[in-house]
């Protein structure tokens, strides 16, 4: 399968199998006119299979977003054809709108205009907890 | 200090120092009758609760200080639709610290974002209510006359119990503490706070659905009702509002100096034949609640 190489954008590489269609609606996307390709179950001498995005357009990417998803994603940045840095993503230790308490007594369930943070508490197991509550996040797969 | 959100924004010094001025305030009263003269205490309410407001009023009224407030939400503009930060912006206007109480987790987190004025976490749901830890470790504090070296029984709702949350991550900061776990499987200490805090701090736990097991071992049972507001299904309410009920025949192996607390409202799981024991501490803890929050008081509005 041949897909063209990019000019300038990005190479989101390493990405878990099956996480892509995530990360394409968490950066919104659907809504650039330039190429984006999703590669999904490419084969990886790591980890088996994996996801790739190529985006074929400089445009400010969520890095928070994207450690949060699957923080051993690789973001290799191009200009001219060629890859000038690969960003490693950690995970990050304050998310803002990226995922909602499921808490119904929180705080964030009635008064809606509230950002929704969640703050890393436990990096050894990828704990998040609710600012407001405290209630764990349930990370999704 | 600004605010009071959860009992951890307060160091051990910070705690002990309360402790401190608040028994100061127990035997000198008229010391500190005039402290707040001038000053204004908002309680908002928007849960009903007699004895917390009661507590932070009588406080206020006792240092010279005056109150306002409301006692529901029905009775202010949160029934018209007004947020948390609206309101609290407001009131800021009108009163020098508020004593805030809501159903919502987060809600005192989020008015401390836009009050110009100190805010006191009265309870959020069954999340934190940092006074009635700090009046628990006063009532200890006063019957034991030491917070280290301590076997803590905690017994009941331990699931929901926001005041058994707040007071082991408390003494989980002093020397030789033991928690006694006592609950049925269905009202469990959450995983969390077991590895978060107990754990973490290296803190010596058991476990049981007995709470004669390990009666005998206890320097404070702490007793909690089951609390029919944190329950979505009435079934289990009914099925486990009365697994513990703690009577005269159930102390018999007790120490003679087990010191036994409840934050109230109690419903069953006290026996009232055990409110004249010498042991039954929860009265008395009732009364402490207000010299602690004289104390905090003082410390918010930085009153010397």
């Amino acid at each position: 399968m041949n897909i063209d190489s990019i000019k300038n954008g990005y190479v989101i590489d390493h990405i878990k199998a099956g996480r892509a269609m995530r990360i394409y609606e968490l950066l919104h996307l659907n809504d650039l006119d330039c190429q984006v390709a999703i590669i999904t179950n490419a084969k990886s001498k790591k980890t088996g299979t994996k996801d790739i995005i190529k985006i074929d357009r400089d445009i400010p990417i969520n890095l928070d977003a994207l450690g949060f998803i699957d923080h051993n994603t690789t973001v290799n940045i191009v200009k001219n054809d060629k890859i000038v840095e690969k960003k490693k993503l950690s995970l990050p230790e304050k998310i803002v709108n990226l995922a909602t308490c499921s808490n119904p007594r929180c705080i964030t369930s009635s008064e809606k205009t509230l950002d929704q943070i969640f703050i890393l508490t436990d990096k050894e197991n990828e704990v998040y907890r609710c600012k407001y509550c405290e209630m764990s996040l349930k990370k999704k797969q | 200090m600004k605010n009071l959100i959860d009992i951890k924004d307060l160091s051990v010094e910070e705690i002990d120092d309360l402790i401190e001025v608040a028994k100061d305030i127990i035997a000198n009263p008229e010391k500190y009758s005039h402290k707040c003269d001038n000053k204004i205490l908002a309680t908002l309410f928007f849960e009903p609760s007699t004895r917390t407001r009661l507590s932070f009023e009588s406080a206020m009224l006792r240092l010279g200080g005056k109150v306002l407030g409301f006692s529901e939400a029905s009775s202010s503009s949160v029934s018209k639709g007004e947020t948390v930060s609206d309101t609290i912006r407001i009131v800021g206007c009108y009163s020098d610290i508020i004593a805030m109480r809501h159903p919502k987790e987060g809600a005192p987190l989020v008015a401390s974002f836009k009050s110009v004025v100190p805010i006191i976490n009265a309870g959020d749901g069954g999340h934190n209510h940092p006074t009635q830890t700090l009046t628990d470790l006063l009532t200890i504090k006063c019957e034991k006359n030491r917070l280290d070296n301590l076997t803590i029984g905690l017994c009941g709702d331990l699931k929901f119990g926001r005041t058994v949350h707040s007071l082991i991550s408390a003494m989980s900061r002093y020397k030789g503490i033991k928690f006694v776990l006592i609950s049925p499987d269905e009202l469990k200490l959450p995983e969390y706070v077991k590895k978060d805090v107990l754990d973490k701090n290296n803190i010596e736990y058991c476990e049981t659905k007995n709470i004669e097991e390990y009666i005998g071992d206890l320097d404070i049972l702490y007793m909690t009702r089951v609390q029919k507001e944190r329950f979505f299904n009435e079934e289990d309410y009914i099925r486990l509002k009365d697994y513990y009920i703690l009577n005269k025949d159930k102390l018999k192996n007790a120490k003679e100096d087990l010191c036994i607390l409840h934050p109230l409202p109690r419903v069953n799981e006290i026996s009232v034949d055990v409110d004249d024991d010498p042991r039954a501490c929860y009265f008395k803890q009732a009364n402490y609640g207000r010299y602690i929050r004289m104390a905090l008081i003082l410390k918010m509005l930085e009153v010397k």
